[in-house]
């Protein structure tokens, strides 16, 4: 479903990605895992047509997602790490407006926002502004969005950051019972291990760039002998902490979240 | 056609909820209608130019467009760091039907200010000519508000964050508004103030408010309207083709 080869991107002299190639199979949910700068975000967004690759190539359900980016755009669905919803719009209107820019009939649309609503616990708080949400319930409506034009591949981008366990348990039990019932593939980053390794077939770590180890939870935990998934983790990537820069989009966070304050 | 309806529809809500936005957005016109409108009415009377409010509100109804024409433009930035932006882009759309349907939203809200502010206008003692007048003012309402809507798009689509608004601000929009002939007329001026002015653009939509709501024009109907018109359609093409380079 997603096939990626020697992938590469690079920011002037410094390669966010440096060949990287794996393999997702359809109907799986694939954990994609790396400390914070580590190109998760990158490949994503290569995945999903927003950036260019500098080199090597990329499958999406057989198409390539620069050549044919408006089929490969109709094929997947996606949370990304920032919120994307309208916070002014209500949750069945911002839903709505999905289901539009993909083309989804009236009938079906409404239809299945009803069931998506419905199943993610939102439905009762459909006509409420998405800004009198809380963190938790914006997560379920852009996942629930992201379900609504039955997309083959789902790519979450760090869905639970920042959310309680149980919010992130219900959610996750959602995700997989979706992908159990409309065989959509889950190409998914989280920082916390436990999900990674409750929920992902298969998982690829990926660090500084390039893609360390590959294989279920068991085997990640048996190539490195240790017993836990994070352990694992730790002696793939190392335990020094990775140094990111400070982009606008985080001075940009954090006056929106002085404004909001402000206006409270 | 669903998405440029959705898109239009979705800034039309979110102007209808923001009434906060909506009331702010009138101070700043309204002071500049009552402070200058009143205070220089005199000197303009006594220097044979007659009635200043009815010169000026054909200005100050522009100023309105002009600036939220902008502002809703470059609110680009805002969906783009917080979020919406990414959405449409991912969406099977292609980049220009997008940029469309918000241009057009934005300018039906700037429109719509415009004619609030019109009102205002009309009730501190502003006259139009006639209730055709009206008709013809809003077709240069539209352009204006189409025209600066495309270009805060424009300018939004290459800034990544406000760093550079207040740049923005002072060294253009400003610019275009006072040396338009919002305030003053274009006669006899300084060589190089004649020239700017005329390189403004908004000066043909100050000139073809005013010329359609009051009868009197500086340049022509017909050339105001001309100008504006190959330009909107210059400025749509060029924000359509920055706004689908974006990279995230």
């Amino acid at each position: 479903m997603i096939r990626i080869a020697n992938l590469v991107k690079k920011y002037g002299e410094v390669s966010a990605v440096n060949d990287i190639s794996l393999d997702v199979k359809a109907g799986e949910i694939f954990a994609f895992l790396g400390p914070n700068g580590a190109g998760k975000t990158t490949t994503i967004k290569m995945l999903t047509t927003l950036l260019q690759p500098t080199s090597g190539s990329i499958e999406i359900d057989g198409l390539d997602p620069i050549a044919r980016s408006t089929e490969v755009r109709r094929r997947f669905g996606i949370v990304f790490q920032d919120p994307s919803l309208d916070q002014e719009l209500t949750a069945y209107e911002n839903m709505q407006l999905h289901g539009v820019l993909y083309g989804v009939p009236r009938a079906p649309r409404h239809q299945r926002t009803e069931q998506l609503l419905k199943i993610f616990e939102l439905w009762d708080r459909r006509d409420d502004p998405v800004k009198n949400y809380s963190g938790g319930m914006k997560r379920r409506l852009e996942i629930a969005r992201g379900f609504l034009h039955t997309p083959k591949i789902l790519f979450l981008d760090e869905p639970t950051l920042g959310l309680d366990p149980q919010t992130r348990n219900q959610l996750w039990t959602q995700v997989k019972a979706l992908n159990e019932q409309e065989g959509v593939t889950v190409f998914l980053t989280t920082h916390y291990m436990e999900e990674a390794e409750r929920v992902a077939q298969r998982i690829a770590i990926i660090d500084h760039g390039r893609i360390v180890a590959t294989g279920t939870a068991a085997e990640l935990k048996q190539q490195t002998g240790t017993d836990s998934l994070e352990q694992a983790f730790l002696t793939l990537t190392g335990t020094s902490i990775r140094a990111e820069s400070a982009t606008s989009a985080d001075a940009m966070r954090a006056m929106a979240a002085m404004w909001q304050r402000g206006r409270r | 056609m669903g998405v440029i309806y959705v898109l239009w529809l979705r800034q039309i809500k979110r102007y209808f909820r923001s009434r906060a936005r909506i009331i702010g957005s009138l101070g700043q016109p309204l002071l500049f209608l009552l402070s200058l409108g009143f205070g220089f009415g005199p000197v303009f009377q006594r220097a044979g130019q007659g009635n200043y409010i009815q010169f000026l509100a054909p200005g100050v109804i522009a100023m309105t467009v002009l600036f939220s024409g902008i502002f809703n433009g470059i609110e680009l930035i805002w969906d783009r760091q917080f979020g919406f932006l990414k959405e449409t882009l991912v969406a099977p759309v292609p980049r220009v039907t997008i940029m469309i349907g918000r241009t057009l939203g934005g300018a039906t809200t700037s429109v719509m200010q415009g004619l609030i502010v019109s009102l205002a206008c009309v009730i501190v003692g502003f006259r139009p000519n006639s209730v055709t007048a009206i008709g013809g003012g809003l077709v240069f309402m539209i352009l204006i508000a189409v025209m600066f809507t495309a270009l805060g798009t424009a300018i939004a689509s290459v800034l990544s964050d406000f760093q550079g608004f207040q740049m923005i601000m002072n060294f253009l929009v400003m610019p275009i508004f006072f040396l338009s002939g919002a305030l003053f007329p274009l006669m006899g001026l300084p060589r190089a103030l004649d020239i700017i002015a005329r390189v403004d653009p908004l000066s043909y939509g100050v000139d073809g408010l005013r010329s359609s709501m009051t009868g009197v024009s500086h340049f022509g109907l017909s050339l105001d309207f001309s100008v504006l018109s190959v330009l909107t359609v210059a400025l749509l093409l060029v924000g359509s083709r920055l706004f689908s380079k974006i990279q995230i």
